[in-house]
């Protein structure tokens, strides 16, 4: 199953890594270093972002490097805004229904 | 509409979490059964011009509402609300889960907590939405998104006829 976002960064060394390559690049060892954590544990962490397409891998040689995909967290901060927007829209109806209600008890 | 009424929107994106706080110009117990009676839920409870629809509410703990939020051009996506936990006109918590029309629910869902209360007569309602799968709430407001470009119009003339009618 694609991994769901909200799971994607809701563990703090997930977003460490993102921190991190949002500013450089990196390669899974060089990461690995940088945490002093096992290869294995790294590839757990990518494979997790790359499924939710918050990173990108970019290939150089034999080395791959992975960079962080900002478009995707707009599409995530895009969808947020939607969201409030329903609730606003819902709550604007639901002051007219009230108004409508407190007219007729009058 | 109401500006001066607070309308708070947060989003803990790490605790999955999310965060809505609104204040309505009306008593506590008018809000409290616009939010729990289903024939009050139906007139607000989907942003135009989607409508909801109330197929049952059993208003108690343990008790479910089984709802659909119906687009314009007929669609219908159901959910079921399962509520866990009431307090009367202060608090009441369910989860929600998406549903196919026969009522079996697709799990997960989330939490959802409702707080309830009054000063000057203002009602402040704060909401929490906990642990929603994401693909689920995006799945849930594509439908919505046919709703932006359309005002209100509609619903406030519907409401309007409404009451005269009674």
């Amino acid at each position: 199953m694609k991994q769901d976002i909200f799971q994607a960064i809701s563990d703090p060394t997930r977003r460490a890594i993102l921190t991190l390559i949002a500013i450089q690049a990196l390669t899974p060892n060089a990461m690995a270093e940088k945490f002093d954590m096992t290869r294995q544990a790294v590839s757990k962490h990518i494979k997790v972002l790359h499924e939710c397409e918050l990173i990108k891998p970019e290939h150089s040689g034999r080395e791959i490097y992975y960079h962080f995909n900002a478009k995707k967290m707009q599409e995530f901060d895009h969808w947020l805004a939607q969201f409030r927007q329903n609730w606003e829209t819902q709550f604007n109806q639901l002051d007219v229904l009230l108004s409508t209600i407190k007219e007729q008890k009058k | 509409m109401n500006n001066d009424l607070l309308f708070d929107f947060n989003v803990d994106k790490a605790a999955k979490t999310v965060y809505i706080t609104r204040e309505f110009n009306a008593p506590q117990a008018l809000v409290w059964d616009a939010f729990t009676k289903a024939e009050l839920l139906d007139q607000w409870g989907a942003p135009a011009p989607m409508r909801a629809k109330t197929k049952y509410m059993d208003f108690k703990v343990g008790g479910r509402r089984f709802y659909a939020m119906i687009s314009p051009d007929g669609q219908e996506r159901w959910s079921v609300q399962e509520f866990t936990s009431i307090t009367p006109k202060t608090n009441f918590k369910m989860y929600n889960t998406f549903a196919d029309k026969d009522e079996n629910r697709e799990l997960p869902g989330s939490d959802w907590d409702y707080n309830f209360s009054e000063q000057n007569g203002i009602t402040k309602v704060s909401i929490t939405i906990y642990n929603e799968s994401l693909e689920r709430m995006e799945k849930l407001s594509e439908g919505f998104r046919i709703g932006f470009t359309m005002t209100l119009e509609n619903l406030e003339n519907l409401l309007a006829t409404l009451s005269q009618k009674q």
